[in-house]
Formats: structure tokens, sequence, C-alpha cells
């Protein structure tokens, strides 16, 4: 008998250390953040890694006056209002920001460095755009904030959190093992067996008005959203949650997920997000497809696009909150 | 005898050689595989396997159910490209799903949910044949029908949500895929779409009696062997005739909580306790979808929860 309880207590141990080895240990910090008793809490772990990405120092300001950039120099497209110290400042910014060991010749041609040869000085360009445009357009989002390169670059050639059209979500054989573009372990939506890629399901296209599954009365109206729809928008809230850092109550009161009136106004923030990003797929990046060479496309050609992660990069205020735009006029 | 019950292993294990048992009346299977005894087995519970009465239903039933299992198991293994390694990996991931809700209640084509409605045909028969068998067998040994009506209440919980609320919902979309992960996030998609199952009431009712059943369990099992050194394992003599350990048993409960059930009403609770869990359950998902659309709405119409105090300044839809 004592043999057999010598056996069983280490087992146990052992046991309960393996169940016990992937949770994160407490305590673990919480936050209210509703009515009292309504479980709006903010959880965060003080020992989880954070991404700490640090902002640089602006470049020194530069003289105002002088002649514009699109005066002195050919084939200025976007930033030639510019005075040419400013236009200077700017390039230095973004080589700082995207291509900091390449240097200019990341994307110039060094003997004239207005052609357009280099893929990378296309696809710039249209970044600097795209820049002016999140920050003019959509203040809805960022409220003032506003992005420059850096915010999802953050010092690489590309930033890293993009994504690509999944191959493997779309496993259409002959006669059996349809997974519905589901049902595997998928990193994007939490290891969780939703919808392995709720990216090209929402984030381009016209489909982010499919994100509403509930009906507004409580009677059945016979137009409603389906039990697969209400997976793909659980799949694509595993994205926002893991893409931010937050847990579902930075958002929404997880009693009553659709009902407006319980959600916190970080919820219109993101449904502004939610739209920015598939617009800036939709106009932006993968009209960019053409430019690309193949080592910079997915495994099914497509261009590489936005997600919430991208400028978010696990943090709820990209960057901290700074504001980082504020000195570069180029890109407001 | 000074037998020790405060012990998770059965202490005493009686081993007098196999034994056939009572004789019953009808059946043209006589009883096969066994008798044997095994030790271990005996820890846990009696030592003796068999003799097992298979039965032209327990056989039918067996190969009804292989045939859902291997259709189940194989596409789960054609998921991921025949891949061994893979399928074990990712096995608590993979599932086969029903049709899509543009195939309503037809027919769809093989992979595209074909092989989900004939897996749930397949076990839906050998369910209902092993059902049968129990009713069957509770019969011929002169039983009442107890097992097989609380078996029934679990397979009116599986046909609601695999069958008759798709049915009426008029898609084989609406019910749920077999696999461990997917019929879980299923669950969690369920209770979204539909506007949070926990304000459906007979969801709560299937909670009570599913907690008050692991309750009554618990309370009725350390009575038992808590009085055990003064014979309550001698239940059903106990119940017509009590005797001390009923006595201190019943008057303990009255003692903590002022009333006890009885060495008979005990099992009557529990009983139904456990019945009621999917009965009441499966009512509550019968009614989502076809008869409330949005529970949480539901709840704050009829007064179910106290509203709370609005968001200052309110937050609105921002949908144009």
């Amino acid at each position: 008998m004592t043999s057999t309880r010598n056996f069983i207590a280490p087992v146990t141990v052992l046991a309960a250390a393996l169940l016990l080895s992937a949770c994160e240990r407490p305590p673990i910090d919480t936050e209210q953040v509703g009515y009292r008793g309504t479980a709006m809490v903010l959880v965060e772990n003080p020992r989880a890694e954070q991404n700490e990405i640090t902002v640089p120092e602006p470049q020194p300001a530069a003289s105002s006056g002088g002649p514009k950039a699109g005066a002195v120099y050919q084939n200025v497209q976007v930033l030639g209002d510019l005075n040419i110290a400013e236009f200077t400042r700017t390039m230095l910014a973004i080589t700082q920001w995207v291509a900091p060991d390449e240097g200019c010749n990341y994307c110039h041609n060094p003997a004239d460095l207005a052609d357009d040869s280099k893929y990378t000085k296309v696809v710039s360009r249209r970044m600097i755009q795209m820049t002016q445009h999140v920050n003019r357009e959509w203040t809805d989002h960022h409220g003032g904030t506003g992005v420059t390169c850096y915010t999802c670059h953050a010092g690489n050639n590309v930033p890293e959190n993009i994504w690509f059209k999944d191959p493997s979500a779309d496993n259409m054989k002959a006669y059996t093992g349809n997974r519905e573009g589901q049902n595997i372990a998928a990193p994007n939506v939490g290891y969780a067996s939703l919808p392995a890629d709720p990216f090209s399901r929402y984030l381009e296209g016209e489909s982010l008005d499919n994100i509403a599954v509930n009906t507004v009365g409580w009677q059945p109206t016979g137009d409603t959203g389906t039990i697969q729809k209400a997976e793909g928008t659980y799949a694509l809230m595993f994205h926002l949650s893991s893409a931010l850092g937050v847990n579902c109550n930075f958002c929404h009161n997880s009693r009553a997920f659709a009902e407006w009136d319980q959600s916190r106004p970080q919820r219109v923030t993101a449904w502004h997000g939610l739209r920015m990003v598939a617009g800036l797929n939709n106009e932006f990046l993968n009209p960019l497809q053409p430019v690309y060479p193949d080592y910079r496309l997915g495994p099914t050609g497509d261009a590489p696009k936005a997600n919430c992660g991208t400028c978010h990069q696990g943090a709820n205020k990209p960057l901290g909150g700074v504001n980082m735009v504020a000195d570069y006029p180029a890109l407001q | 005898m000074a037998v020790e019950y405060q012990n998770i292993f059965t202490r005493i294990q009686v081993n007098c050689g196999g034994e056939e048992s009572v004789p019953f009346k009808g059946g043209v299977w006589t009883r096969q595989a066994g008798p044997y005894l095994n030790y271990w087995l005996g820890k846990f519970g009696d030592a003796q396997i068999g003799p097992i009465y298979l039965g032209w239903l327990g056989v039918f039933s067996l190969i009804f159910g292989i045939l859902a299992f291997e259709i189940i198991g194989l596409n789960m293994w054609a998921s991921v490209n025949w891949d061994p390694i893979e399928f074990i990996r990712q096995l608590p991931w993979l599932a086969l799903e029903p049709p899509k809700p543009e195939y309503g209640l037809s027919i769809p084509p093989l992979n595209e949910g074909g092989w989900w409605l004939m897996a749930g045909f397949f076990l839906t028969v050998s369910i209902l044949l092993w059902w049968l068998r129990m009713y069957r067998r509770a019969r011929a040994l002169g039983m009442g029908t107890h097992v097989a009506w609380a078996f029934a209440a679990a397979i009116w919980l599986y046909l609601v949500l695999g069958f008759i609320r798709p049915v009426f919902i008029g898609s084989w979309s609406e019910a749920v895929p077999f696999g461990i992960f997917p019929h879980l996030d299923w669950t969690a998609a369920f209770s979204i779409r539909y506007g949070n199952l926990f304000y459906n009431p007979f969801h709560m009712l299937s909670i009570a009696f599913l907690y008050g059943s692991t309750l009554l369990f618990a309370m009725h099992a350390a009575t038992i062997l808590a009085t055990d050194r003064y014979g309550s394992h001698r239940e059903i003599e106990q119940i017509v005739d009590r005797g001390t350990a009923a006595e201190r048993g019943a008057l303990f409960w009255r003692w903590t909580m002022g009333f006890n059930a009885t060495y008979e009403s005990i099992h009557r609770w529990a009983w139904w306790f456990a019945v009621l869990c999917p009965l009441t359950g499966g009512i509550g998902i019968l009614l989502t979808g076809t008869v409330v659309d949005n529970w949480y709405v539901w709840g704050m119409e009829h007064g179910l929860v106290p509203p709370y105090p609005a968001n200052d300044p309110p937050v609105v839809n921002p949908m144009p």
C-alpha cells in the first residue's frame, strides 16, 4: 500500500505541473472600466513581454524658405510642394524609419535619383500618399495622433505584421476533408478552430458589414446572420484582441457584444479602424500588386496587406500614443 | 468487519470465480465473452468483465456507430492531407462541418456537408438502436426502464441540436460540427449569434439541474460512504427498514440543513435532476432562433435583469 501511495503523489504533482505549464501565473492586473458588478475589467499580465518600440528622435528642424523641391528635382510627384530643406529632412527621416541599414539606395538609383526603376521607390510614393490619407481622412480612428512610416515599419523594410491570403484555408478537395476554411490550429485567431483567415474575409473588398450577426429585436425576422457568420466575426475579433493586446471588455460589454449602448467608446474607434484598414487594402495596398517583385508577394501571388496589428503591433495605442507626425508637415 | 471506506479505491473485492448471474427470459443470443476477473478493474468497480449480451440491436448499433466514426475520422484525416502526424497533432481542432447555409435542408454534395449528413444519420441510427437495446435488456432482466428513459433525455438534446432545430429553422447549417474544439467554438458562436444564451431561462434551468446533479451526487455518495460502517451500503434494505445508518445520515442533514431526502427519494431526486438537465436544455435550444432570436433583448424587455446606468456620453452606433 505504501508503495502505491509513494507512486501516486509524484505522478499527481507531475500531471498538475504539465497541465498548468501553458498557463500564465497569477497575479494578473485588472482594471475596472464599467459599472460595478458587471465584470467590465481590463486584464493585463504585468509580466507579459511588451513590444517596446522606441520612437526615434525627430530630425532637426529644417530652415524655412528656399525653392520648392518640385521646381529643383525631377519627377517629384508627391512632396513637390515642400521646400528643399524640408524635403531632404523628410527623406532622411523615411530612410531612418524604413531602410536604416540600406540607406538612400534602397529606393533610389544613385546615378539618377529621379529614376523610378526600383519598385521600392514606386511603392514608397504610394505609401506616402497612404500616410497622408490616413492622417487627413481617418481622424475618427486615430483622433489626430496620426501615423508616420515608422508606425508600421519600425525600422524594417517590410512591416512585421502584414498578411497574405492563406492558401491552406481553402483546402477544397474532390471528395473528402473539406475544412470550410477553419478547424486547424490557426495563429491568426488565437489558435482557435475558428475560420483561419478572417483578413481576406473582412479586411478587403466590401464585406465588413457582414460582421454584424445579431438581430435588433428579439423576435426572429427571417433575415438573420448564420452561425457560420458569427464564427467569422468571432475570428476577426480574436485578431483585434491580440493585435491590440486587449481583452473583449476593452470595447464590448461581453454580456451583449452587439449592443452599442452597452459598449465602451473604444468600440466606435475600432469600428472606424476596421473600415480604415479595409479601405487601405482596397485603395492602396492591393493595387500595388503588379509593382512588387515575386518575392514580396504571398503564396497565392497577392500583395502584402495591412490588418490591425500592422500599426498597433500589440499595443492599444500604436507607439504608445506618441504623435510623431506633428514633426513632419510633409505627411500631415 | 473492519473495512476502510474512507479511501478513493474500493478496499474489498469479492472473488468467487465468474458468475452468470440471474436467469432471464427471451433473447436468441446467449451471453458471450466472459466472465473474466481483473484485479485492477476491481479497484474501481466490479472485478468481473462480461458476460456481454450483444444481440442484433447491439451488433447493428455498433455497425452504424463505427460507420459514423469512420466517416468523421477519415474526413478529419483527409483535411490534413492524410498526414498521420498532423492528424494526431491537430486532432482536437479537426472537424466534419455541416453544410453551408445556402444548402438549406437539401442534400448537399458529399464534400460540402454530404459526409456530415451521412455521419449524422448513421450516428442517430446507432444511438436509437442502442436506446432500444437498453430498453429491451432492462425488460429482459425484469427491471424498470429508468436507465433507458434517462438516456432518452440525452438523446432528446442531441436530436434538438442536430436534427429538430435545424429542421425548424430550415437549414442543416444550424447544426453542430463533429469535432472537439470546433463544437466548443460552435457553442460560443451560437450563444453570440443569439444574443447570449445566459439570458435564456431554459439554459438557466439546465445549468441549475447540471450543477444540482453534481451536488446531489456528491451529497448522496458522501452520506453513504460516511455511514457505511453502520451498514448504509445495504441501501435497499434501509429504504423499508431504516437502520442506524439511515437514521444517522438523515439526522445529519436535518441538523445541518433542516431537511433530508430519504433512502428512496434521494435516488428520485438524482434521477430527475439528471434527466431535467438535457430536457430543459433541449427546450432552451429549440426556442433559440425559432421563437427568440436575441436572448439579451428578450431578457431586457421582460425584466430579467436590471438595466445598468448608461455610458456618459452615450455610445451610439456609428453605422450611417
